[in-house]
């Protein structure tokens, strides 16, 4: 168990050092700028007018539907991955030779199923 | 265990300061240099030592000073955490994603050229990579600015939409040689199909070479498809609201974005560091397929600029129409045609 995860040791080192890069980045930057302050640089700009109140207002419904038709056809296309990557090997296996392409036929046929789907349901439509 | 640590930290620091942060800065002055060139200017000719400006060269570096030296500024309406956190979330992932890209083959029979050799391969390219995401909508939303969280809004809507697309135009490539190792793939690419024709990415995958060109523009943000950050729609988009260092950070990470993605389709599509009709260990072997890799990533840098600066933007539902009634389905295509190509020709 122990071997096997001493390959990811490098990443873990990867992570530190880029994080430390990103900190030590900012780090320098407060301790070398100035600090000069006033009211109107608080201000969120807004092209030089007075600011018309806090941003947090409801956004359109279109950018979450965007998103949920995401988090549907990101998972279905992890299900392929193993697929592709077996791909050839399973094509040669006397057991499942038959089979593997007519199983991708019909997991891509339920996946363009869904993708009309939405699309005529104008999920997709932002304008 | 320490020499392997201290070898991956020395990988590290080369790879992320030296080579990312030094290309990133290169190519600011690439960007600025080229979009000169396309629109009849000069372009960055003033930062000067003693005299010498060296074309401009010295631009990124008195940027860098110049960031360095800026208020480290936050809003006082903006969410203190997040706002401080975001640039970071920003930053890193494209830093990360780097580590599973093999600079040029094994020497002495040890990955010295590539930081992590783990068995993810570039599924933790993938997955790193769109952390970033992250990020940007963070650091919209965290602003509270109008034009900060459309920016985010804009920014997290459209990754979504050309990160399936980008993914579905892999699993092609995935196919034909059968494994998500970078070396083993590009082990699959040296090969020669009829005894002249390498069997890069390029000439088994080509619609998928399309399509992963066009999702990876999309996935960096930049014209044509750059509404994230529309300067004359949104002002900056998600980074409205920042200033010095942190703001450096957005835009580091877009070019090392740009870095990243050339060189994941140099790995995928141009068979990585490999030369056609050249094998072997010796030194001058290994430096020249390394110098194969780079110069495949400049190409691949160049086109993208290319195309940033001659195409004009889209409207936003049009990009968004373009992911998922263009892409996603000549996607599905792609990897259905590879799927008969390979069942027939065995």
């Amino acid at each position: 168990m122990l071997e096997q995860l001493i390959e990811y040791v490098p990443l873990l080192v990867g992570v530190v050092v880029a994080v430390g890069t990103a900190l030590g980045m900012l780090v320098l930057n407060a301790v070398l700028g100035p600090k000069r302050t006033n009211p109107s640089k608080h201000e969120a700009f807004e092209c030089g007018n007075p600011s018309l109140g806090p941003a947090r207002n409801r956004f359109h419904v279109k950018y979450y539907l965007v998103a949920l038709v995401f988090l549907v056809f990101d998972v279905e296309v992890v299900f392929l991955l193993p697929w592709a990557v077996e791909y050839r090997r399973l094509l040669d296996s006397p057991l499942l030779g038959g089979i593997v392409l007519l199983e991708a036929l019909l997991f891509v046929a339920v996946l363009a199923v869904g993708l009309l789907y939405v699309w005529k349901r104008d999920a997709l439509r932002l304008d | 265990m320490l020499e392997l640590v201290l070898i991956a930290f020395a990988k590290c620091v080369f790879l992320f300061l030296a080579f990312l942060l030094g290309g990133a800065a290169i190519l600011s002055w690439v960007e600025r240099k080229m979009s000169a060139v396309i629109q009849d200017r000069i372009g960055p000719n003033r930062a000067a030592v003693f005299g010498f400006t060296a074309f401009g060269l010295f631009h990124p570096i008195a940027d860098g000073i110049k960031m360095l030296f800026k208020e480290d500024f936050v809003p006082a309406r903006a969410d203190k955490i997040l706002f401080f956190f975001a640039p970071v979330l920003s930053f890193v992932p494209p830093l990360l994603a780097f580590m599973a890209i093999p600079f040029g083959p094994p020497v002495a029979g040890r990955e010295w050229l590539m930081v992590s050799d783990s068995q993810m391969g570039l599924l933790f390219l993938l997955a790193v990579a769109s952390i970033g995401v992250y990020g940007h909508t963070l650091a919209g939303w965290s602003s509270d600015n109008k034009f900060s969280l459309m920016g985010a809004l804009r920014t997290s809507s459209q990754l979504f939409s050309y990160e399936v697309g980008l993914t579905l135009s892999l699993l092609g490539v995935f196919m034909v040689y059968g494994t998500i190792m970078p070396q083993a793939i590009i082990g699959g690419q040296s090969e020669l199909m009829w005894g002249w024709l390498p069997r890069w990415g390029i000439v088994t995958q080509p619609l998928g070479f399309i399509l992963f060109m066009l999702a990876s523009i999309a996935e960096t943000k930049r014209a044509p498809f750059d509404l994230p950050e529309a300067d004359s729609e949104l002002v900056a988009g998600y980074s409205t609201e920042y200033s010095s260092m942190r703001f450096a950070m957005f835009f580091l990470s877009e070019f090392v974005g740009i870095l990243l993605v050339s060189a994941f389709g140099a790995v995928l599509f141009l068979g990585g560091w490999n030369i056609p009709f050249l094998a072997g260990d010796a030194w001058w072997v290994v430096l020249l397929q390394v110098g194969a890799f780079l110069a495949k990533v400049g190409a691949l840098v160049y086109l993208q600029m290319l195309v940033r600066w001659t195409v004009p933007r889209m409207r936003f539902d049009q990009v968004i129409d373009f992911g998922w009634k263009y892409l996603i389905p000549f996607g599905l295509l792609n990897l259905l045609a590879t799927a008969v190509v390979l069942a027939v020709w065995r």
